[in-house]
């Protein structure tokens, strides 16, 4: 700023929080884009002082919206990001959350805030971010060349309401303040007016306040300018003042629609971040302890597995217990579950694959272990079983009309029946893993046990698991020396 | 660090943190709400930010803040999520924001299904907003790559100042393999040009606006010849069997993990296949399927699409050698088996293929 000569006293001066000039601007770099007698550069005007007074200039973002106030980047010295139309909200929410000492506002239009921008609004509005919004309703689009707003007044006429805004055709007027203050969040709602001179004291204060706030730490405020827009209204500034003042001020009645501010409670500040080497016990990354015996010889094992059921009879978790052991035990594995909408209707199944090679596709389509929990999964794959391989099924026999591929071993065990003596017919499906276990001689028993604990979190179902598997492995056995006999 | 049976989609969150992304921003939808539910639970344990948006479109909007604000922040959505933030996709290249966003693709157009489908390959990789712009695209095959993708993602967000998009499709999200994280975790940063709300920082600006023509179009030269270095520092692909191979596989994802099992099974008959993955989808290997063409007789292109990926395969060989195409859609993945017979046809006779009941695409299809 320029030195003051002597014997004169400065009784008004730019705002600091605007830049001298208006460099980012192309041209007439000394005035602001804005019509003469627009509301915008007021409400910059007030935005500016309260920043000084503040003294919250370093701290300070600004999020521009799309609208006439687009270019606000041109005179606000402080950060500065421009949003897509409608979006301040979101932008501002994040830079907010990521910077909790930055102070943060949009300032918005009316077509930005209440049409294309009403889900942003009002969500930040809901979630009570700290944040500032200055909401200019001049009651068109004025950028795009006075199109109707979501503000257009009943029977005020714009390029696309050109008989005058109809109740039956467009709607009425939206009241933003009114509109939030259904909302529990929101600390500060006000709107103001630019039709006078005592109005616009009333909007500086009102500024002043929805800063302060959020310089405490209270929450989300809002600050909703009646503004003149000569240029679209199509009339002298002095006219479109009043119009402000005469008009608009019964559609919108200004006023204060929520003060929470003296109950308000100061956020606590963020904890302080962990340190770096906190981080994989935090992200549950911590090793499993658990050494494979040095007489574990998994040999050429190629087990292709698919486990299949109603939901609920816990055929993934199944999958789950199968592929950690074989990790446990240093194999390759993959687990892929079926999702999506039979999920609902209450089937489900998973691919398990566990290899001492690397796997290429964890897609299971011939497996050599079929997993049947209910009928129709059986009926389901029981054809595409490899020679060789198993099926274990969840009955004491096969239908009648179903028979598996020649050369495939078949086990029926009733396994949820069996689950049921021990009071939880939802263990069945680890009675049968007890089954395949004993069966095929796959993994070993110290894996699966640990695997078990990794994937049972609670106690009681821990215990419970652990007793299925004995009964499945018990149960197997039985049924392998009914079949050598 | 030990290896953990871990969920794709898991990964990537835990993969995110420990390469020093501190805020997720998301909308829930199959199958990628895995991504936002381990986002909710660690991120917050990393000092780092989680919200839960109100759409896509807030969301997206939302990285733009935190990108803005310096920090490495991330999002994750399917189809008809990452269509809504196309928009803001554009906004983000425009205004060089770098961010992470995946993409665990389902079934389409409309609300198709949530089974797992490639036929978001146009709409991410060619770019879904406005203007000339392009993302970075990254296709994890495995759930370990869910992981290194997803850092190395961040990296070259930051090397390009755009966002990377990590594209999987729904079997590599929800499927759990065995993955090793990184020993080391990056620091959370902040970026010269951030606008944090300090002195340091006061006369940055993030925006896209260039009013002058003469500017934008600078600009968006400037933003040309970052994408052309992509194009020449940041391919990635892999090769499998290609040494010999007369007929060359090309697929990505799920798709290039069944080729592989393809590869083996046609060997074992005697024809000599291969297999090129791309791992990045833009900047797409071109050179690399060009120099095959050198000694391979014919392409096959597998998709779960009826085609996008082929057109840049045909794009990039430019006539030399014929491009076959088989494609399963709808949630179907293609079996090692169906896939093997189109295989042997080819390879029979390199005229066009089809395979009756079968979605089989030919050259004469393509028109
Ligand atoms: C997605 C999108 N749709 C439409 C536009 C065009 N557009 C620019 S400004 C604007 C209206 C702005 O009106 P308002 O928010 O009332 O602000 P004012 O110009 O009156 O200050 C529109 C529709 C755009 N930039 N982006
Ligand atoms: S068109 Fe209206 S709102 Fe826009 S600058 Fe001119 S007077 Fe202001």
């Amino acid at each position: 700023m320029a030195e003051v000569p002597t014997g004169y006293t400065v009784l008004h001066e730019r705002p600091k929080a605007f830049y001298d000039t208006f460099e980012r601007k192309g041209d007439l770099q000394g005035q602001t884009h804005y019509c003469p007698g627009c509301g915008h550069g007021l409400a910059h005007k007030m935005i500016a002082r309260a920043i000084d007074e503040l003294g919250i200039q370093d701290r300070v973002v600004a999020v521009s919206p799309v609208g006439c106030a687009v270019f606000t980047y041109y005179y606000f010295d402080t950060g500065n990001v421009q949003a897509a139309h409608g979006r301040a909200p979101a932008v501002a929410t994040a830079v907010k959350r990521s910077r909790p000492e930055a102070i943060v506002f949009s300032y918005q239009g009316d077509g930005d805030l209440a049409a294309i921008g009403t889900a942003e609004i009002l969500h930040a509005a809901n979630r009570g971010e700290n944040i500032t919004v200055f909401f200019v309703n001049n009651a068109v689009y004025g950028m795009t060349g006075g199109q109707m707003a979501p503000t257009t007044m009943l029977g005020q006429k714009t390029t696309t309401s050109p008989l005058g805004r109809d109740a039956f055709n467009e709607g009425y007027p939206l009241h933003v303040c009114e509109l939030l203050a259904a909302l529990e969040a929101p600390v500060y709602l006000e709107r103001v007016a630019l039709g006078n001179a005592k109005q616009v004291m009333a909007a500086s204060r009102a500024i002043k306040k929805a800063l302060t706030n959020q310089v405490k730490g209270l929450g989300f405020s809002l600050v909703e300018i009646l503004s003149p827009c000569p240029t679209i209204w199509k009339m002298n500034p002095a006219k479109a003042q009043e119009r402000v003042r005469e008009e608009m001020v019964k559609v919108f009645p200004p006023g204060v629609y929520r003060d929470r501010t003296a109950e308000a409670q100061t956020r606590p500040a963020p904890p302080p971040p962990p340190r770096l080497e906190e981080l994989p016990r935090l992200l549950d990354l911590e090793a499993h302890d658990f050494t494979p015996a040095a007489d574990f010889q998994p040999g050429a094992l190629d087990l292709r597995i698919k486990v299949a059921g109603f939901g609920g009879q816990g055929v993934l978790m199944l999958g789950e217990v199968l592929a950690e052991a074989g990790l446990l035990l240093n194999l390759d594995v993959s687990w892929l579950p079926s999702y999506g909408p039979e999920m609902r209707s209450g089937t489900s199944n998973c691919h398990v694959r566990i290899s001492n090679r690397t796997i290429a596709s964890p897609l299971v389509a011939r497996p050599t272990m079929l997993l049947a929990m209910n009928e129709p999964s059986l009926r389901k794959f029981v054809a595409d079983v490899d020679k060789g391989g198993w099926v274990l099924y969840n009955a004491r026999s096969l239908p009648a009309d179903v028979k598996a591929p020649e050369g495939v071993h078949v086990m029926c065990v009733p396994f949820t029946e069996l689950a049921d003596t021990l009071g939880e017919p939802r263990a069945g499906n680890i009675v049968m893993l007890g089954a395949l276990l004993e069966a095929s001689g796959i993994l070993s028993r110290e894996a699966i046990d640990r695997a078990l604990e990794i994937h049972v979190r609670s106690a009681r179902w821990l215990e419970l698991d652990r007793r299925a598997l004995e009964l499945g492995r018990d149960a197997a056995r039985k049924e392998l020396a009914y079949a050598c006999v | 660090m030990a290896k953990q049976l871990i969920k794709g989609n898991e990964a990537i969150v835990k993969s995110a943190i420990l390469a020093g992304c501190r805020a997720y921003y998301g909308y829930p939808i199959t199958p990628a709400s895995e991504i936002a539910e381990a986002a909710a639970l660690y991120m917050p344990r990393a000092g780092g930010v989680f919200v839960q948006a109100e759409s896509e479109v807030s969301a997206v909007n939302m990285l733009y803040g935190a990108a803005s604000a310096g920090v490495r922040a991330m999002s994750a959505s399917s189809g008809p999520g990452i269509s809504l933030m196309q928009e803001g996709i554009s906004y983000l290249a425009g205004a060089e924001l770098p961010c992470v966003i995946a993409d665990i693709t389902r079934g389409g157009p409309g609300l198709g299904n949530i089974a797992p489908e490639q036929s978001d390959y146009n709409q991410v990789v060619k770019g879904g907003g406005h203007g000339c712009y392009r993302m970075l695209v990254l296709a994890p095959a495995s759930c370990q790559e869910m992981a290194d993708l997803t850092a190395l993602a961040f990296d070259l967000a930051d090397a390009y100042r755009n966002p990377v998009m990590v594209m999987a499709d729904g079997f590599i999200g929800q499927m759990m393999e065995p993955v090793e994280f990184a020993a080391q975790a990056h620091p959370p940063g902040s970026q010269p040009w951030a606008v944090e709300g300090n002195r340091e920082t006061r006369l940055n600006l993030a925006s896209s606006i260039h009013l002058e023509p003469d500017r934008l179009e600078e600009h968006i030269r400037h933003l040309e010849q970052k994408y052309l270095r992509a194009q020449r520092e940041a391919v990635r692909c892999e090769h499998y069997e290609t040494g010999d191979a007369e007929i060359v596989l090309v697929g990505y994802g799920i798709v290039a993990r069944i080729l592989k099992a393809v590869v083996d099974e046609a060997r074992a008959e005697g024809i000599k296949a291969g297999l090129l993955r791309p791992i990045t989808l833009f900047p797409f290997p071109s050179a690399q399927l060009r120099a095959l063409a050198r000694q391979a007789s014919v392409f096959l292109t597998v998709e779960m699409s009826t085609g996008q990926m082929v057109e840049d395969v045909r794009l990039a060989l430019e006539g030399r050698k014929p491009v076959e195409f088989y494609g399963r859609c709808g949630g179907n993945a293609p079996s090692a088996a169906e896939v093997l017979q189109v295989v042997r046809e080819v390879a029979r006779r390199s005229t066009p293929v089809l395979i009756p009941g079968a979605i089989a695409k030919t050259e004469v299809c393509h028109g």
